[in-house]
């Protein structure tokens, strides 16, 4: 899971999915042969070195496969990362299922494979579901990239990670004091009781706290919206009734930031109680412009994108090969380093005000 | 036999003949069936009660607010359901309905000057339209209702889905008379509840006092006599189809209206709270039986728990086990209140 929220969505065109997995059917009774392919991609992978100094070779071919089509979260990150290899003169396009189950990546995966892309990008639906076609792929030297969510660490070269878990926990905790002058009480408005991601920034949060800065600071509440905007407005509202000295809400989920928002913004509480977290700058626009929310985070998803677009161009040049150490540019965002098990953070989460929320619109 | 008790506590129309037992038979039946009205409203106002002794500041203005803010929409959607379940059916789409309505009012509304009077207006006419589609399967396809719902749930869920396609409606787009029909007030008293209370007393009004009214509630008693005695089954279902879709439609506007920020399917799940809310609120799932006063006072017990819940720091987790307890509970009482009238209803007859 790595959107910030996460409603299931179920299937709704299944024919699609029937229809796409028929096309690849075709294409693989058409393809090559698959052992002449794989030999000469072992040779190659065996003496493969990093070359710093390589340019980034022209006419690459990206492709970029999401967890889901029709998502607008996935929409802006993939094409972000085409329009970066415009800008390498590659080529880059987008495919995907219309479902985010875990298999259903695979049937894709083959097809880019015999249509020889040289690199492909996945969020991963699941991190094992994908791991064979995506081996495939690397034997026939064909660069694999994860990004947004990690496939088992063996399957691909590289992961760009929007942002660590421990900087999105603690930079919550960082901004939100700031507003509230180091003191007070504040409570955490997450979404699901179990969702994964949450309950890891949730604890960084609570690490962060920690720190002597925040003594005066105090977490008096965690409550979960599930997600859903009419219980999120309950839990708000109980929040604010529960603790009348509450002075701010740190909602990291995107329903959860948005309903308490519009429950600050539409009652007596304006003004008075700070409301932060995690939000799309479309969905926050008109609380930061009527003035009550004051700022709130995210990492960029088209960064997100750009540098995943990079890194593949990187990788299919022969700048790098994965390795931890190595370092490459990813145009205009800069010279990234690969870290450890072939990681790459994009960095701290980009923060919304006033200022900067009408340049973004996603 | 069994559905006798029943029939008289409604058929205010059938005076009883000379020498029956009809009037002290109905006044029993009719003190048993509104002691369930009252013991939900007494639980509902013993729970606020203890809550505000707790948190005096549960019932200042905000939170009297808040509180008929948070129940009006399950409040109108569970008058409407009260009406198909009468009639011994379900609307499962409920949820769906209301999911496509708003985000269909929001792209109506988003970036135009469009007035909440136009936006409520469609939201009612798309629910109307499909709680046509489905009553007709129902009525005139006769199709199981459950059946019929649950794939109309899917059907409308899926077009929701491919229309946007992954976007959101966001409260920026939204005009600001409409997000003001959402948290304004009159006297204090916020709209959303205003117009729930209006369609509640309409629709009461209507089955208690008009004759296609009281057929709904003999279609549901027993269909098999209903249909013997010239009622219009299939127009009648129908017709209930029509209205709760209709007022899911205007659920949906109205969802837009209270939370601005809109996905393709904002209230995933609500039919079965709404269905909860009806059968706790003592309309029998079997038909029949029930008001849409209880149906209001079920869906307004539950949103109550899960506010108090939250102010009085009990974990969430609770709220749903409490409405399952409340469920059963609301069944149970159902099975044994009418064992007893029936048997005690027998034993009259024969003297």
């Amino acid at each position: 899971m790595t959107h910030p929220h996460a409603r299931t969505r179920r299937a709704a065109f299944a024919a699609t999915a029937v229809a796409g997995a028929l096309a690849v059917t075709l294409t693989g009774c058409g393809g090559t042969t698959k052992d002449d392919s794989s030999g000469d991609a072992n040779a190659k992978t065996s003496d493969a070195k990093a070359d710093p100094d390589a340019p980034l070779k022209e006419g690459l071919k990206v492709a970029f496969l999401p967890k889901q089509i029709n998502n607008p979260y996935s929409k802006i990150v993939n094409k972000a990362g085409i329009e970066a290899a415009e800008e390498y003169k590659g080529t880059g396009k987008e495919v995907g299922p219309s479902d985010a189950k875990a298999s259903s990546q695979v049937s894709y995966i083959n097809t880019l494979i015999q249509q020889r892309q040289d690199a492909i990008l996945i969020a991963a639906n699941d991190p094992k579901a994908v791991c064979g076609p995506l081996k495939q792929a690397m034997k026939q030297d064909i660069k694999v990239v994860a990004y947004d969510s990690d496939t088992s660490k063996d399957c691909r070269q590289m992961f760009i990670n929007q942002a660590s878990s421990e900087e999105i926990g603690r930079s919550q905790i960082q901004h939100v004091a700031k507003q509230m002058d180091y003191k007070g009480e504040l409570a955490i408005l997450s979404a699901t009781q179990n969702a994964t991601n949450q309950n890891t920034w949730i604890e960084y949060m609570k690490k962060e706290l920690k720190k002597p800065e925040y003594k005066d600071m105090k977490l008096v509440d965690t409550r979960y919206g599930n997600d859903d905007d009419q219980k999120s407005f309950q839990e708000a509202q109980g929040l604010l009734k529960s603790h009348p000295k509450l002075k701010a809400i740190v909602s990291p989920t995107t329903v959860g930031i948005a309903a308490a928002a519009r429950y600050v913004s539409s009652s007596s509480y304006k003004g008075k109680v700070i409301v932060n977290g995690l939000g799309t700058p479309n969905q926050m626009r008109k609380y930061i412009k009527d003035g009550t929310v004051e700022q709130f985070s995210l990492w960029n998803p088209e960064e997100l994108g750009y540098l995943g677009s990079y890194a593949a161009a990187a990788l299919a040049s022969g700048q790098i090969t994965g390795a931890e150490g190595e370092k490459f540019k990813a145009g205009k965002l800069g010279e990234y380093e690969i870290g450890k098990d072939g990681e790459v953070i994009l960095g701290p989460p980009t923060v919304f005000d006033k200022k900067n929320i009408d340049d973004f619109d996603f | 036999m069994i559905t006798t008790p029943r029939k008289t506590r409604q058929g205010e129309e059938a005076p009883p003949g000379p020498g029956t037992p009809g009037r002290s038979a109905r006044a029993l039946a009719e003190a048993l069936l509104r002691a369930r009205e009252f013991s939900i409203g007494g639980a509902l106002v013993l729970l606020i009660l203890v809550t505000w002794i707790t948190n005096p500041s549960f019932l200042d203005s905000q939170g009297t607010q808040d509180l008929l803010l948070n129940s009006s929409i399950l409040l109108l959607l569970a008058v409407g359901q009260a009406v198909v379940v009468l009639t011994r059916n379900i609307d499962l789409s409920v949820g769906s309905v209301v999911g496509l309505s708003a985000f269909a009012c929001g792209s109506f509304v988003s970036g135009s000057d469009h007035s909440a009077a136009t936006m409520v207006l469609l939201g009612i006419a798309l629910g109307a339209l499909c709680g046509l589609v489905s009553g007709a399967l129902v009525s005139f396809g006769r199709v199981p209702a459950l059946v019929v719902t649950l794939g109309m749930l899917y059907v409308i869920q899926g077009i929701g889905y491919y229309w946007a396609d992954g976007g959101q409606i966001s409260a920026a787009n939204v005009p600001d008379p409409i997000l003001e029909l959402g948290s304004g007030n009159v006297l204090g008293v916020p709209y959303l509840p205003l117009i729930a209370v209006a369609v509640l007393v309409a629709t009461a009004y209507y089955l208690r006092t008009y004759r296609s009214g009281r057929e709904l509630y003999a279609i549901g008693s027993n269909p098999e006599a209903a249909r013997l005695a010239g009622i219009p089954i299939r127009r009648r279902v129908l017709g209930a189809y029509l209205f709760s879709g209709a007022v899911a439609g205007l659920a949906g506007a109205l969802w837009l209206a209270r939370f601005g920020t809109v996905v393709a399917d904002p209230a995933n799940g609500w039919e079965l709270t709404v269905v909860s809310a009806v059968v706790v609120g003592g309309v029998a799932i079997t038909g029949g039986v029930g008001s849409v006063w209880g149906a209001a006072l079920g869906a307004t017990l539950l949103t109550t728990i899960g506010s108090v819940l939250v102010v009085l720091k009990v974990n969430s987790f609770w709220q749903q086990a409490i409405t399952g307890v409340l469920l059963l509970a609301a069944i149970t009482t159902d099975r044994i209140v009418h064992t007893r009238t029936t048997s005690a209803l027998r034993k009259r007859s024969r003297k």
